[in-house]
């Protein structure tokens, strides 16, 4: 049965399809990996049918990149499918890793997402308040749509993953040193996030700047000020994501001139990043009375977006209520 | 996302014991129901239930059981950690294990001491037990550390209380600072003529101990001086005292008093604060002659050099080659190590005017206690005359009791000085004047040694008891006999009817209160107040002196009213635990210090300022924080902080809170 190459697939689920761009962005080296190995499933570049990963025997595919966080029932039982016919299966990107920005979804509930999108986004015309349906009868055929989740969930919140490979996307270097890994069979203990265990001040051009002595007067959002292309964000009061996300993208927003919005999710360590800088953050308030401490945080108006912004589905908030994943299964309504 | 640790290769064995505490657990919680769950539980060898688990025969039980089942985690559900958690770490360590190999779980006072549903009470002890089963597996060897007590002590508070503590731990040979906030020390006691129930003088009982403290090798005393900032913890404190100007050099100043005399302003003209008003002082004063020290003091908003700039300065003059008074003098900021805190900051007596039926502020002639107290002494304004504001001799007087206590209104708790107080001052009024004396009461509390004989005596000489609660006092007169009098309204309730009895003079005798910085004071130094505002004590039979903060000990009225023999009682209490700490020489640290895993630290500095001990400082070369750990208390702030995890803490590793928590919510 097996091939002489590894048999590779990618697959995408609710996702932006920057991580698919990422693939591409290898350029020459794109060609190493495809010398190396057989694609049997990447949708958004190559035709294939579902049902010819079905015919596949299990654990046949040596890997599966999986980017995007699951939302779907359709995304749910391809998760399912794809977990079963691969030996190896890898969360790609922040989406999978942790939920990633559709996760901030999860401030909402299924309906007040539906009713705004259908019905109250300023954009939209549906007098007769349409929603998509997950049965419809048309000339005797029966059509079908997947159904949308209550709550938006990580891969391994589905099933279970071998290998996180984080960012948003994840850059060329960390894709190319994650897939040389598995081609060499170099690969760390299951469960492994494939990028650097330390936070990204470790790296950061900026590092040597910050003051020990910092303590917040206010807060500025990137747009708010010039910033200083030399000095540590935390000091110029920009709220950069940092001191509690993990190294390997090589620093490149802080080079940029942008803050970390902490992509690569937190260090294997810490289970809610948010919190954590939350908790740095706030514990270096120069304020001491609480309306004052009130009035340094109105700098940051959105806090879930801010701290939580590609990690919402693993973080220790969730929903407002314990809601199962599944709703009804008679449609959006 | 963390793998669990597994300490090693070993199995884990846990040891669970549940304690019935006699009724207090035992009578809310099914403790056999628990031990029951417990033993089911994953890891869970031995699961018993006990009825005293602190007993010699429940510790032997723990022992064994380590010898004979190889248990290598140890858990007890009984009491609060404060209490027993001392005893079932040693009864590990005895059994041969790692004391931090045990987890306790407070059953009683999280659990039976405040449910009433047994069925609720039981599923909560089942919750906790299983958190802690949860935890211990996770649990380290650890090893606790020394930290040498700095021998030093800091006395805060001049008056009886904070004189004895530290003549007591000056005998002893320990050095010792004593901090007072007045000019002088002396406190509450140095205004009193007499003390019941022996009636001996208080200034010659008070006055040699005040010169003892003050020419005491071992003492060092700083009177006009307040503790403003307070660092560090036990054994070794550093402690800012600010020294507020006298402008006068304390150690030139023989207290002649000849700069007194010669001030410009020939007659004294200022409210006196020692004689409480009654009589009036110059701008540069001695706060009375007995003070301590004999050092006068200008006051700043008076004296007209210091305030305008523009004066003959005969006081100057007249202390010539001296050169004690200094006009720009400033406030000094004294830093001292000690390595243990006794707080004897006393009270301060009810407001009578808050009583305004009383008509104390509106009629001359009701007075307080402490102002009669004044009038009777021999060195007072009036030198022991006890005389109405007209100057005429009072014959009647009324004494009116619990004016701010047992009183719902204001304070509600009982004073316990004012009734033998009140009886003292009423037989130096009959003696000083035969005036008629009739003292107005709710119960008459005199339960000290000699309190109720002295009771007998006041009855014997003639002092009359009315048993009610004074309604009002008015000069409303309404027969010719209450003309020219102030007329006392009460319900005489053994009697059975209101009366009017027409007096002189007035005494309320004024209960005692908190002091107004009390809660700035308690913050200060660490402590914990009662909802009354009095300092509380860590137990209030075992560990009366004892705060929260160790060590940190409290004497004296501060924290609750009290008579002199008592608060002496304190702080000769005070000083022995001080000394205790001292003499053992050293404190057992508990491990739970913080660690940075320095390969993991990204060097973001977050953590660097946040230290309150200024354990964390940052390596500029690798570019990586250091924790000190001999510095660090384990508070946690950089734990909880650190943005990238880098930081651990002994005893509360993320894995082990975690698990416990875990535990709490899915046990079934």
């Amino acid at each position: 049965m097996s091939s002489p190459k590894p048999k590779i697939a990618f697959y995408w689920c609710a996702s932006c399809g920057g991580c698919e761009e990422t693939v591409v962005d290898l350029a020459e080296d794109i060609l190493g990996v495809i010398e190396k190995v057989d694609i049997v499933l990447w949708p958004v570049a190559m035709d294939f049918k579902y049902k010819n990963v079905e015919a596949m025997p299990d654990k046949s595919i040596t890997a599966t990149l999986l980017n995007g966080a699951i939302r779907s029932s359709e995304q749910e039982e391809m998760a399912r499918l794809l977990r079963r016919k691969s030996q190896f299966l890898i969360a790609y990107g922040s989406c999978a890793v942790s939920g990633g920005i559709p996760s901030l979804a999860n401030q909402f509930t299924r309906e007040q997402i539906l009713k705004f999108n259908y019905e109250d986004a300023p954009t939209v015309v549906n007098e007769a308040k349409t929603r998509p349906r997950l049965e419809y009868q048309n000339n005797g055929h029966t059509l079908t749509l997947p159904e949308l989740r209550n709550v938006v969930r990580a891969l391994d919140q589905v099933v279970d993953v071998d290998y996180y490979v984080p960012g948003c996307p994840p850059t060329p270097n960390i894709t190319k040193t994650a897939i040389t890994a598995l081609l060499e069979g170099k690969l760390p203990p299951k469960g492994s996030v494939l990028a650097p265990n330390i936070a990204l001040c470790d790296e950061c051009p900026r590092k040597r700047t910050r003051p020990t002595s910092a303590s917040f007067m206010d807060f500025k959002r990137p747009h708010q000020l010039l910033a200083d292309p030399e000095l540590c964000f935390l000091a110029q009061s920009v709220v950069c994501m940092g001191p509690a996300t993990r190294s390997g993208c090589g620093s490149q927003c802080p080079a940029g001139n942008m803050p970390c919005t902490g992509c690569f999710g937190p260090t294997s360590r810490v289970r809610d990043q948010g919190v954590k800088l939350m908790s740095s953050l706030c514990a270096n308030i120069a304020a001491k009375e609480e309306d004052e401490i009130g009035k340094v945080l109105e700098g940051i108006p959105d806090p879930i977006g801010t701290f939580y912004r590609y990690g919402l589905a693993k973080s220790l908030l969730r929903r407002k209520m314990n809601l199962p994943f599944s709703g009804e299964r008679n449609g959006h309504g | 996302m963390s793998n669990p640790s597994h300490n090693g290769t070993d199995e884990v064995r846990i040891g669970f014991y549940i304690c019935h505490c006699g009724h207090n657990i035992g009578a809310v919680v099914d403790c056999p129901a628990v031990a029951e769950y417990t033993s089911k539980l994953p890891g869970v060898v031995v699961s018993r239930d006990y009825k005293y688990m602190c007993s010699d025969p429940g510790q032997e039980l723990i022992q064994q059981d380590i010898h004979d089942h190889k248990l290598n985690r140890i858990v007890v559900a009984s009491c609060s950690p404060l209490l027993h958690e001392h005893t079932f770490r040693t009864a590990t360590e005895r059994g041969g294990l790692n004391p931090f190999y045990f987890q306790m779980v407070n059953i009683r006072e999280h659990d039976s001491w405040v449910h009433t549903d047994l069925i609720e009470a039981t599923a909560k002890a089942r919750a906790l037990a299983h958190a802690a089963i949860r935890r211990v597996r996770f649990h380290k060897p650890l090893e606790t550390t020394r930290v040498p007590i700095h021998p030093d002590v800091l006395v805060v508070g001049g008056g009886i209380s904070g004189i004895h503590a530290a003549l007591t731990l000056g005998n002893a040979g320990k050095k010792v600072f004593l901090v007072e906030r007045e000019p002088s020390i002396g406190g509450h006691m140095a205004k009193f003529d007499k003390t019941f129930p022996t009636l001996d003088c208080a200034a010659c009982i008070l006055t040699p101990k005040m010169s003892a403290v003050r020419s005491h090798e071992n003492v060092t005393l700083w009177t006009y001086s307040e503790v403003v900032k307070v660092e560090g913890y036990v054994g070794n404190y550093k402690v800012t005292v600010q020294r507020k100007p006298r402008y006068v050099i304390e150690d030139l100043c023989v207290g002649c008093q000849e700069c007194i005399k010669s001030c410009v302003y020939k007659e004294p003209k200022f409210s006196d604060e020692f004689n409480v008003g009654l009589s009036k002082r110059k701008p540069i004063y001695i706060p009375f002659p007995q003070a301590v020290p004999q050092v006068v003091l200008i006051d700043p908003e008076r004296c007209l050099q210091v305030k305008t700039g523009k004066c003959k300065k005969t006081c100057l003059e007249a202390c010539a080659d001296r050169q004690a008074i200094d006009f720009n003098q400033k406030e000094e900021l004294i830093e001292v190590k000690v390595g243990t805190i006794i707080v004897a900051t006393g009270f301060k007596l009810f407001d009578a005017k808050r009583i305004p039926q009383y008509g104390y502020g509106l009629y001359p002639n009701v007075v307080t206690s402490l102002e009669l107290e004044r009038l009777v002494t021999s060195s007072g304004p009036t030198a022991g005359d006890i005389i109405l504001r007209d100057g005429s001799k009072p014959k009647t007087a009324g004494f009116i009791l619990c004016v701010g206590s047992r009183d719902l209104k204001t304070n509600r708790w009982c004073s316990r000085t004012c009734c033998m107080h009140s009886m003292k001052l009423a037989q130096l009024f009959k003696e000083h004047t035969d005036a008629d004396v009739t003292i107005f009461y709710m119960d008459i509390r005199a339960p000290g040694k000699g309190c109720e004989e002295f009771y007998d005596k006041s009855l014997r000489e003639g002092i009359r008891f009315i048993r009610g609660r004074v309604a009002e006092v008015t000069d409303w007169a309404l027969a010719p006999e209450e003309e020219g009098k102030l007329v006392i309204r009460v319900e005489d309730t053994l009697a059975g009817f209101v009366r009017r009895i027409p007096v002189d003079m007035i005494v309320l005798a004024v209960g005692m209160e908190p002091q107004v910085d009390a809660q700035e004071v308690r913050r200060l130094f660490n402590m914990s107040c009662g909802t009354e505002g009095w300092f509380l004590e860590k137990h209030p039979k075992l560990a009366p002196v004892s705060t929260f903060t160790d060590g940190v000990f409290i004497a004296g009225c501060c924290q609750g009213p009290k008579d002199i023999p008592d608060s002496i009682a304190q702080a000769g209490a005070a000083a022995a635990e001080a000394m205790a700490l001292i003499d053992r020489g050293y404190i057992e640290q508990e491990p739970n210090t913080a660690y940075i895993v320095e390969e993991e630290c990204s060097g973001c500095k977050s953590c660097v300022v946040l230290c309150p001990y200024t354990a964390i400082s940052f390596d500029d070369a690798k570019q990586k924080a250091i924790i000190n750990e001999a510095l660090c208390k384990g508070c946690g702030t950089c734990v909880a902080s650190c943005p990238s995890g880098s930081i651990k803490q002994h005893l509360f590793e993320d894995e082990q809170i975690f698990s416990e928590i875990e535990g709490v919510l899915a046990y079934d």
